[in-house]
């Protein structure tokens, strides 16, 4: 063990900041990470083991103990269990033998539960090594479990294969692409290298302005002018700077970050590439989700053959002094890791723990120096953008909201997918493009999103009406929006919440309760003004933008779907208690040997 | 008009929170001109003689009989405040919530310090006189319906002060920061 961690150790040169690939590929050598695992990397490193197991103990997917040699995480997000989660979940109990949070016995299976996968249009999906599976079926279950029962390789396990890039040899997933509209920027032909051949006889504030001139705002949700950020990075004292692309996609219901990467990669680096040479960077970071790992293989070939054809590297595209590269930083299951500052402090192999801000990214970023992070669809709107020209880009969408929105849909309608639209669409107009019909509500921009009534269906998708990542749930009138939505959203704040701050700790899991005490009956129309009051102080007390947002679910469907909630509460009385005697009693006096007198 | 009458009680507290009672120092003599005290260890009255107005509650319920108690204020008491972590959240006890009943029971008479290599027989009291373990300790307001939080550990004496004043006199209560202290 010592030896292999040495030499783990040594491939990344002994780096602190580079801990999080350490401890994935010890993980992948050794099954698990253990105390002594980690007091070898510590010492490699020259760190206290307590810096190593803090980092470890962070991430859902560093286990500190075995979690099997084949290791299934089935997926419990909302459209998981939409679409049949339960049936799944029992499935692979039955054919495992094991229990969710375990292991079998011979160490051959774990089976484990993980937020959202970012197969929010194929579900229910589950992980297993690395690998995905989607759309499962008792006995796609079954035929699983038995094959792993025989000993096959993980990639064996599945015959099916995906569309596009999904198939190619280094990819050979089961994943589907699922593009159900192409627009003009993001999914339109483009010949590699044509805008990085472009900037490199434009002067760097002329790249800036060009991004700046084209409106362009950002792609993962809070829509910051991209070439207003890079101005201010461009503009840091220090002069070594860097380029980050969020490749976190962790918000529920998006997964268009992951289709851009499967077939449209190079044109996301390049995009990078771009942003580099405009801010003066000569590094980019792709950090990438762990469930995102399928892609890698494949994601390093493309950088590959980007530098034999001089779009990366030393010298791009001919130019002396275009120098800049491209590595991808794994997370390693945290949804928090999305927020830019999160994502920096575990990309450097910390916990993923949001900064204080300011300062901000594009002064003191990685390693605290000048940095931009961007989206995976910004970066790639910007490769289009240099090739046709910002006046060109601003006569797509709307007057505030330039270009077009790769949607990421799914719930209950005909074609859930990947939409490239342009920015103004309603979402009535979104709702007849996706074949959805009976529809409750829409969850727009993911959980910490809005959920919109029938009423609201002539909002629009701009940033100026509806902003949004691209997260579009479409939920049915059949469903119980309490219990299978507001809640699952709930129970996944509560588990991904970092912790920093109290009330993003505890209001997070008091609310959750809250809202279970009201499904089992035993809510009054107190926890409904509780529910409120307690939300805007968790809103207005946290550090970023996770408990800024997470009780979104809660306010938002208090005030469009008030009477769902009336219906479930009691109106008789203010005060219900649960508690039952004789329950609690039980155990204490059945140890003790006497018998319990209850009066 | 006849005063205000204030009960109070220690359920799974230390009494930490009613010496933070006692701390409001020379204006207990102004408390006692305001109000009347009916069952409270501050005058040993041990059961209800009449309907209170105010009921202070300190500590959380780990046992039946402190389930019992709090009914019997919540009964009794127009008001209920919960004074103190320990009835707000549970408190120290509550550390055991959590741990197995077993356990606690366990090394409560069998392995602790104090008990181990001397309870040889391996008793396990079960008198029908003694309260019952509760399988972990609740917050007051999950057993009945509380009016009132003071938070701290204990609250301080003049938050304590200012709670009762602005009760028993209708006037709205001060809150300077320096008063609420969670710790
Ligand atoms: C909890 C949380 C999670 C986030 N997750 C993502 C994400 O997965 N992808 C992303 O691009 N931005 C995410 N963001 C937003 C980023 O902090 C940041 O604004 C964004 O990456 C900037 O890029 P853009 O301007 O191109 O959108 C998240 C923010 C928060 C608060
Ligand atoms: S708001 Fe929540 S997720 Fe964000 S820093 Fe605070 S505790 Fe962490």
């Amino acid at each position: 063990m010592k030896n292999t961690l040495i030499e783990i150790a040594a491939r990344y040169g002994k780096d602190e900041a580079r801990l999080m690939d350490i401890l994935m590929d010890a993980q992948q050598a050794l099954g698990y990470i253990s105390k002594e695992a980690m007091e070898v990397i510590a010492n490699e490193l020259k760190i206290s083991a307590a810096d190593v197991e803090q980092t470890v103990s962070f991430y859902h997917f560093f286990a500190r103990s075995p979690r099997g040699k084949y290791t299934i995480y089935l997926n419990n997000s909302v459209t998981s269990v939409m679409f049949g989660y339960q049936e799944i979940a029992e499935a692979f109990v039955k054919e495992t033998g094991c229990q969710f949070g375990n292991t079998t016995s011979d160490g051959l299976i774990g089976l484990y539960h993980t937020a959202c996968i970012g197969m929010s249009d194929q579900e229910p999906a589950a992980i297993i090594n690395d690998k995905v599976f989607t759309r499962l079926t008792p006995s796609k279950v079954k035929e699983i479990v038995a094959g792993i029962k025989a000993g096959k390789k993980v990639e064996d396990l599945s015959v099916e294969t995906g569309d596009g890039i999904n198939a190619h040899p280094l990819v050979k997933s089961m994943v589907k692409n699922n593009i159900m509209r192409k627009g003009e920027v993001i999914f339109a032909d483009y010949t590699l290298g044509t805008s990085l051949k472009k900037v490199a006889g434009m002067g760097t504030q002329d790249v800036i302005n060009e991004v700046k001139n084209s409106n362009l705002r950002g792609r993962g949700g809070a829509g910051f002018p991209a070439g207003m950020k890079w101005e201010f990075c461009s503009k840091a004292e220090d002069t070594t700077r860097y380029v980050i692309c969020n490749a976190d996609e962790g918000e529920p219901g998006t997964f268009k970050d992951r289709v851009l990467l499967t077939e449209k990669a190079a044109q996301v680096f390049e995009g990078m590439a771009i942003g580099g040479y405009a801010v003066g960077a000569k590094l980019g970071i792709l950090y990438l989700r762990a469930e995102y790992r399928y892609l890698k293989a494949y994601l390093e070939s493309v950088l590959e053959e980007m530098r034999k054809n001089n779009l990366l590297g030393k010298g791009i595209t001919g130019k002396a002094g275009f120098d800049f590269d491209i590595r991808i930083q794994f997370g390693a299951g945290a949804y928090v890791c999305g927020e830019e500052s999160a994502l920096i402090e575990s990309a450097e192999g910390h916990r993923g723990e949001p900064r204080n801000r300011p300062p901000f990214p594009v002064t003191k970023g990685y390693l605290m120096k000048p940095t931009i992070v961007n989206n995976v669809e910004t970066f790639c709107a910007v490769t289009r953008i240099i090739e046709k020209g910002s006046a060109w880009y601003t006569t797509l969408g709307t007057q505030s909201s330039a270009g077009t929105k790769v949607l990421s849909i799914s719930g209950d309608c005909e074609k859930p997918g990947v939409y490239e639209i342009q920015w103004g669409m309603s979402i009535k107009e979104m709702l007849e493009m996706v074949g959805a019909k009976d529809t409750m509500a829409v969850q727009v921009a993911g959980p910490s999103g809005v959920c919109l009534n029938p009423a609201q269906f002539d909002r629009k998708i701009a940033f100026e009406d509806l902003p949004t990542g691209g997260s579009m749930i479409v939920i049915g009138k059949f469903r119980n929006l309490i219990r299978d939505v507001v809640l699952n959203f709930m129970e996944f704040f509560v588990e991904e919440s970092c912790g920093s701050c109290v009330p993003c700790r505890s209001l997070n899991v008091v609310l959750k309760q809250r809202i279970e005490k009201i499904i089992a009956g035993n809510g009054t129309m107190e926890d409904l003004s509780e529910l409120e009051r307690l939300s805007k102080m968790l809103s207005m007390s946290t550090r970023c933008g996770l408990g800024q947002t997470s009780s979104n679910p809660i306010l938002t469907t208090l005030q469009n779907f008030r009477e769902q909630y009336e219906g479930l509460v009691r109106k008789d009385t203010d005060y219900i208690s649960t508690f039952d005697m004789a329950a609690s009693v039980k155990e204490s006096c059945e140890y003790v040997d006497r018998k319990p007198n209850i009066h | 008009m006849s005063k205000p009458i204030v009960a109070t009680t220690s359920l799974a507290g230390c009494f930490g929170c009613h010496m933070s009672i006692l701390d409001i120092d020379d204006r207990i003599l102004k408390l006692i001109e305001l109000v009347e005290f009916n069952k409270s260890p501050v005058d040993d009255i041990k059961t209800f003689t009449k309907q209170c107005d105010i009921g202070i509650i300190e500590g959380g319920c780990c046992n039946s009989e402190n389930v019992h108690v709090l009914k019997d204020f919540r009964k009794n008491c127009k008001i209920l405040i919960s004074l103190g972590e320990c009835a707000i959240m549970g408190g120290l006890p509550a550390l055991r919530n959590g741990i197995p009943v077993k356990e606690c029971i366990e090394e409560a008479y069998l392995h602790g310090p104090t008990v181990d290599g001397v309870n040889t027989e391996k008793v396990l009291p079960n008198d029908d006189e003694l309260p019952m373990i509760l399988d972990r300790v609740y917050p007051c307001h999950e057993i009945v319906k509380i009016d009132y939080f003071l938070p701290g550990c204990p609250p301080r004496a003049d938050l304590i002060w200012n709670a009762v004043a602005a009760l028993v006199t209708g006037n709205e209560m001060e809150l300077p920061y320096e008063v609420i202290k969670f710790d």
